[in-house]
């Protein structure tokens, strides 16, 4: 393991533009050497016939200097039931080791048994604090085997809600990293603007959190009367509560203190771990699967992709505040141009009939019944379909083996790739920038763990 | 001497109804935010819902602190020895809310990875039904907590 003397350590301080070279070459080599010394470890105690799950310990540190600290996962600062074994030498952080599963749900498994209808109620619970995006991406994997064509209207819904979802997202994430470091106020204000956008949400989708309302063949319900005026609004008070969050944070000498130079990650290392989202565009890569391979016709919209330059807490901070703007900039866009027509697709087979059809016919009174306890078949075949989330690049991969049930469902969650930065961002790092490091990743562990 | 007059500056009452009256206002709840639940209970502590209205505005990060503990979201086979830990180190007298469908009775999850109802773990007071519950929910079920606990039903 790379050693850094004691004379290394680096307090942040305010005025810290650039990160010290042995912060970014120490964090790379050690790293590796984590690795390749964790697997030698491992193999010599399996062959003792015991293995070792939890921890290995790393011989190289003399026994008086170093100890390790159990974090989580009943622990207020972990943003659920993430634990961390942590090995300390003095007040720095050596090695860090997530350990996860304390939220499993057996989500996809679940998603065997329920037909593609019903899959929505089942992965809008992943993610929750984006569960609209979960329904998304499940949705368009699902249209993807099915070959059907989405109307114009049902994509500018999605796009609109989902959008909505990233800023409500955005709000939560930068309140508990606010709350995290000890800016009590910004998690008061961050909850305030969320619940405009939840209420919105209860308005439309009947629920404030997993609505289940992005479906297979289009959304569940066409958008409530005087969408515009509340949307208009959502816009105007979070455009000026964004200027309380920049007085309060963009240039508070113990909030940079804080986050400069904090946790950095590398482009490179954000590529090899599969880290996407703003902790990747914090490092400077302009990759937005909006821009890239665009869905639900969002590439119609005009809109920026903000990113970082140093990849610190700081930066990502930054690109999410500039991703609230960039969201509500396509909010605007899609409530002004939103056009007329159906809200989901007219393919019977997927769809079914019209309330006055069900009326007049027999035939159509069987087909919705069949519709939603059968549920309707899906053709063989397998895909994938990612959206850009939250939190970075979320994955739905789909096998179908032409019943009404999926074979296999699994979900590519950003949360779970980006948990693996820890160790790369913590190494080396001060005990007490643990907290700014993981709310700055903001996992949520129903995506971690599924 | 303008005490003399007015209504009498006497109060009598039993000390088990002090007791309870004292107990009723100032329950500290314990952070054990699990799932979605969480974010709700999150959302109930801030500004908007202003659980402070009700005295419990304080979430302890240590269960030795706390008297009530809301179990807020699904509770997973591998949590659950750490929620009864948690249960067991919190003092006397102490109460459990089991916020959601999921801790109530495992909700949609019936499958191998949950614990299907978390009063299979500890004894429940007060079960709050909605997936999530919202706030004003969860402000319910904290409010019939109360009730029961002046009321005698849950006094302890």
């Amino acid at each position: 393991m790379a050693k850094t003397t004691t004379t290394d350590i680096w307090i942040s301080g305010t005025e810290a533009p650039e990160p010290a070279d042995w912060m970014v070459a120490g964090t790379d080599e050690g790293a590796q050497e984590m690795v390749r010394h964790e697997t030698e470890e491992r193999d010599r105690e399996q062959r003792g016939s015991r293995v070792m799950d939890d921890w290995v310990v790393d011989d190289t540190i003399d026994d008086d200097e170093r100890m390790i600290v159990n974090m989580g996962p009943q622990h207020p600062s972990t943003h659920g039931v993430l634990r961390l074994n942590i090995e300390l030498e003095g007040e720095i952080v050596r090695r860090v080791k997530p350990i996860i599963g304390y939220l499993h749900t057996g989500m996809e498994k679940t998603a065997e048994t329920l037909t593609f209808l019903q899959g929505g109620t089942n992965v809008t619970r992943m993610d929750y604090l984006a569960p609209l995006h979960n329904e998304l991406c499940y949705s368009l994997a699902v249209e993807k085997l099915l070959g059907v064509e989405i109307p114009p209207r049902a994509q500018a819904i999605r796009v609109l809600l989902t959008e909505l979802n990233r800023v409500s997202s955005h709000l939560v994430a930068t309140a508990t990293n606010g709350m995290d470091i000890g800016a009590l106020s910004m998690m008061m204000y961050g909850f305030r603007e969320r619940e405009l956008i939840l209420e919105f949400f209860e308005k439309t989708t009947g629920l404030r959190m997993n609505h289940n309302f992005i479906r297979p063949g289009g959304v569940a319900a066409d958008l409530p009367d005087g969408w515009r005026e509340d949307v208009d609004q959502i816009i105007v008070r979070i455009t000026a509560a964004l200027g309380d969050y920049e007085d309060l944070l963009k240039e508070n000498p113990i909030w940079k203190g804080r986050t400069r130079g904090v946790g950095i990650i590398t482009a490179e290392e954000c590529l090899a771990y599969g880290i996407t989202g703003p902790t990747l565009r914090a490092t400077g890569m302009d990759w937005d699967l909006r821009k890239t391979q665009p869905y639900s016709g969002i590439e119609a919209y005009d809109f920026e992709v903000v990113t970082g330059s140093r990849g610190d807490v700081y930066d990502r901070y930054r690109v999410r505040i500039g991703e609230i703007t960039q969201s509500l900039r396509i909010v605007e866009q899609v409530m002004h141009s939103m056009p007329k027509g159906d809200y989901k697709t007219g393919d019977r087979k997927v769809s079914p009939p019209p309330r006055q059809r069900i009326n007049e016919s027999m035939e159509a009174l069987i087909h919705h019944f069949k519709i939603y306890t059968e549920g309707f078949q899906v053709p063989v075949g397998e895909t994938y379909q990612a959206i850009e989330g939250p939190r970075g690049e979320l994955g739905c991969y789909l096998v179908s083996d032409g019943s009404g049930t999926p074979q296999r469902m699994h979900t590519r969650a950003p949360s779970f790739s980006n948990l693996a930065a820890l160790p790369i961002m913590m190494a080396d790092s001060l005990v007490a920038d643990t907290v700014a490091c993981i709310a700055s990743l903001d996992p949520v562990m129903g995506d971690v763990d599924r | 001497m303008a005490h003399l007059t007015g209504p009498p500056q006497l109060l009598t009452t039993t000390m088990g109804k002090a007791i309870r009256w004292a107990q009723q206002q100032s329950m500290w709840p314990a952070t054990f935010g699990l799932a979605c639940c969480a974010i709700e209970m999150m959302a109930t502590g801030t500004a908007h819902n202003d659980l402070a209205r009700f005295g419990m505005e304080v979430f302890r990060a240590s269960p030795r602190q706390a008297d009530l503990m809301v179990v807020a979201g699904r509770v997973s086979q591998k949590m659950a020895p750490v929620l009864r830990q948690v249960y067991d180190q919190m003092a006397d007298p102490k109460w459990v809310i089991s916020m959601g469908a999921c801790a109530s009775t495992g909700g949609m999850f019936n499958n191998y990875a949950l614990v299907q109802g978390v009063d299979q773990i500890v004894p429940v007071d007060v079960y709050v039904p909605g997936c999530p519950p919202g706030p004003q929910s969860l402000m319910h079920g904290i409010l019939t907590l109360q009730d029961k606990l002046v009321s005698g039903e849950l006094s302890r």
